[in-house]
């Protein structure tokens, strides 16, 4: 099966014809060939696949939400070829045998490679350390570990988590939020003058900040490698900012971070109505921290875009608002929301986004076939985009399972118009 | 005033002072030897509890049926969540028997907000979390215009309101409520308790803070002393009951800062010897059994201008 894909801007660059087969991209320039399926590509950009650090699929235990399938259907519409399903399923993923099973449930649906990330700690309890090294060995070569949605809230356990990975090359995903200062369930809006006035309980910023302050410093000490999950603080950037300085003079550990797209655009008033729509852990923030990470992500120091995609039915977001679920979809619209607040404001071009949603993301996971270049010989896991569409989201057109979609009715920049997977189309916008 | 009523935002000073004229009107039936109007014969009203309530729930159930409504009281303990069910299908289940009126308290806030969403009766918020309790700030209100000299009477005093306000939805009701009646207020706590962000949102709203009771009393023209709720407190918000009393309770010593006749306001139930003193609860000037029979007046002010409808005002 060859594609040949004509006249696409890739990474924003001048137009060319990109020409694919057997899964590998076999030439890039003027083609004359033909080939089995030809796209016309004027005016859109073609980006290598994107690479999503930080899924929720759901299965096992809550199928009625989101399916390994369903979510990599809609990983697929939203320009992604590879996700990291988080491990706080039901059961947890904290077994070779249970990352395995996620992996093959990827395999099977074939529209996105499926990674599955290892929990840290058996059974998210932060006590234990779970088999590690097991995932890793395993087929499905786990090498991101995360209690996601909780902490790996003790100092020792934490430490002897970031040594235990040096032996393979792992990282730690690290939820920061110190559950003394936001206790799990309860702390649900951001601690604030809004929150005083709802009289909601409140997640104050530095509930994460002392915890990626903390991580920084045992994985210096440990010479190990952290990722901080969704940083949401212009704290938080601050501390990232040190420990990257001091990361690169020793040369002899890691930090990196991500965003989500939601707090790169959302801000903590919308929680005004109790609309649960837009509870999300960690809480939506104030306007100047969504402008502190937003320059973060411009200069590097956050180093990539993930979705914290955490589709929800229907009846776990229905109840009141600091009873229903943490969480909100993100998958599909991640790109058009990137496009709509970096590319549209200037922050970052086109090269640029590739880089955070893609290239970056695929190292930290240390993910080989991904996050490559758009180059001959590469595999051809490639995102077309029309970065001129203008579209109002639908969140019943969405390929989730849930609805909780923060972006319904909002009207984005950008849009993904195909997906593909070696070669095969995954989506069709 | 508007079709539910969910938070002191819902009504304006002018419909609040409709409001109390109305349960003065209510407050003369308490008088009488039969104690029933009919305004709201053939009327449902669906008093929805989540959370526990005596004196809140009682008031409205003699409310209503002082006002001729069939009144039902529901207990609902704990949250639906934790039950399995949504909110959303549990009212929209209790409220399909026909019900014409839903009063409504939670332990969450916003809860009330979000059920007036999917309802197409009125609502009134019975109490929602940390957030409202807006019939409780109307009754406060409504007793210190009566002790001051009727409408109007509130313009330009300063009401204090002590004690334990992050966790008080009275306090957050009634600094809107005492606002909109033209008093100015003074919140007094220790920084543990004051609300989060609550110096933009005094600058905001136009309010004062405090740190020191001693300071305030002397100035105000009345105080509205508030129960500490340490049912929801986690722990460590002040040393101890000994160290809070001598910092904030309105102690017998501490009567002798205010001016003679300030009237002393407590939403009950009292923690008496902790925010409160019995000399100070059962001094002349308390007027906290006051409050207690404004909120039946008060209730069926609400229950009549939301439920009986234009044709029989």
């Amino acid at each position: 099966m060859s594609l040949l894909i004509k006249g696409a801007s890739v990474l924003g660059a001048e137009p060319t014809d990109v020409y694919v087969d057997g899964g590998v991209i076999r030439e890039i320039g003027t083609v004359s060939a033909t080939a089995d399926e030809v796209v016309a590509a004027s005016g859109l950009v073609l980006l290598p696949g994107l690479v999503d650090l930080h899924t929720h699929l759901r299965q096992p235990g809550r199928e009625d939400a989101e399916t390994v399938a369903s979510g990599a259907a809609a990983a697929a519409a939203g320009g992604y070829t590879a996700v990291l399903a988080m491990a706080n399923t039901s059961p947890v993923t904290d077994t070779a045998e249970a990352a395995v099973s996620v992996w093959e449930l990827g395999r099977e649906a074939g529209l996105a490679d499926v990674f599955p990330v290892g929990a840290v700690t058996k059974g998210l309890a932060g006590e234990e350390l779970a088999e590690l090294a097991l995932m890793n060995r395993s087929r499905a070569g786990v090498t991101v570990f995360s209690d996601d949605g909780r902490c790996v809230s003790d100092p020792r356990v934490m430490r002897r988590a970031l040594e235990y990975v040096k032996a393979f090359g792992g990282v730690i995903s690290q939820h920061s939020q110190d559950p003394s200062l936001a206790p799990y369930g309860s702390a649900c809006c951001h601690e604030g003058e809004l929150s005083g006035r709802l009289g909601l309980p409140g997640w104050p910023g530095v509930a994460e900040e002392v915890i990626v302050a903390r991580d920084v410093m045992l994985a210096r000490h440990t010479g190990s490698r952290v990722h901080v999950a969704h940083a949401s603080t212009a704290g938080t950037v601050e501390v990232l900012r040190w420990a990257k300085a001091q990361a690169e003079k020793d040369g002899s550990w890691a930090v990196t971070a991500e965003v989500t797209p939601h707090h790169l655009l959302l801000t903590t008033d919308l929680l005004a109505g109790y609309d649960p729509t837009f509870k999300v852990n960690p809480p939506l923030r104030p306007a100047e921290d969504v402008e502190a990470l937003r320059a973060a992500l411009a200069d590097g120091t956050i180093d990539a875009v993930a979705t914290d995609h955490a589709p929800h039915a229907r009846q776990d977001k229905e109840h009141a608002f600091v009873d229903a679920a943490f969480g909100m979809l993100g998958l599909e619209e991640a790109l058009s929301v990137v496009s709509t607040v970096m590319v549209s404001s200037g922050l970052l071009d086109w090269a640029g986004v590739a880089r955070v949603m893609s290239t970056t993301p695929a190292r930290i996971a240390g993910l080989e076939g991904h996050g490559r270049p758009v180059a001959v010989g590469e595999p051809a896991n490639l995102a077309l985009v029309d970065p001129a569409a203008t579209y109002v989201v639908d969140r019943d057109r969405s390929l989730s399972l849930s609805r909780n979609n923060p972006w319904h009715d909002r009207k984005l920049t950008g849009r993904v118009v195909s997906t593909y997977l070696r070669g095969k189309q995954t989506y069709a916008g | 005033m508007t079709r539910h009523l969910l938070s002191i935002d819902d009504v304006s000073a002018e419909e609040i002072q409709q409001l109390f004229a109305t349960a003065a009107e209510m407050h003369d039936v308490q008088k009488r030897e039969v104690k029933k109007l009919p305004a709201l014969r053939g009327r449902t009203v669906i008093n929805l509890f989540f959370e526990d309530s005596t004196r809140t729930r009682s008031s409205f159930e003699i409310a209503g049926k002082w006002l001729s409504a069939d009144v039902i009281n529901l207990s609902a303990k704990g949250s639906s969540a934790s039950k399995g069910e949504s909110l959303r299908d549990t009212v929209l289940t209790v409220t399909a028997m026909g019900v014409d009126g839903l009063v409504m308290r939670h332990s969450a806030s916003g809860a009330a907000h979000q059920v007036a969403g999917w309802l197409d009766i009125p609502v009134i918020n019975a109490g929602d979390g940390m957030h409202e309790h807006p019939t409780q700030a109307l009754l406060d209100g409504y007793t210190l215009q009566r002790q001051l000299g009727g409408p109007g009477s509130l313009e330009g005093k300063r009401i204090a309101i002590v004690g334990d306000l992050t966790h008080s939805r009275v306090f957050r009701s009634n600094v809107k409520s005492l606002s909109k009646l033209g008093a100015s207020v003074v919140a007094v706590a220790p920084p543990t308790l004051m609300p989060s962000g609550v110096a933009e949102w005094a600058k905001a709203d136009g309010f004062a803070t405090s740190y020191t009771l001693d300071d305030v009393l002397p100035e105000v023209d009345a105080v509205m002393m508030l129960r500490v709720q340490r049912e929801r407190m986690s722990g460590g918000y002040f040393p101890t009951s000994r160290e809070y009393t001598v910092g904030y309770g309105l102690t017998r010593q501490r009567l002798a800062l205010l001016r003679e006749g300030v009237p002393i306001l407590h939403p009950g139930p009292m923690n008496r010897g902790l925010e409160i003193s019995p000399e100070a609860a059962d001094a002349a000037s308390s007027r906290i059994l006051d409050q207690v029979s404004a909120g039946v007046a008060i209730r069926m002010s609400v229950l009549y201008h939301l439920l009986a409808g234009e044709e029989s005002a």
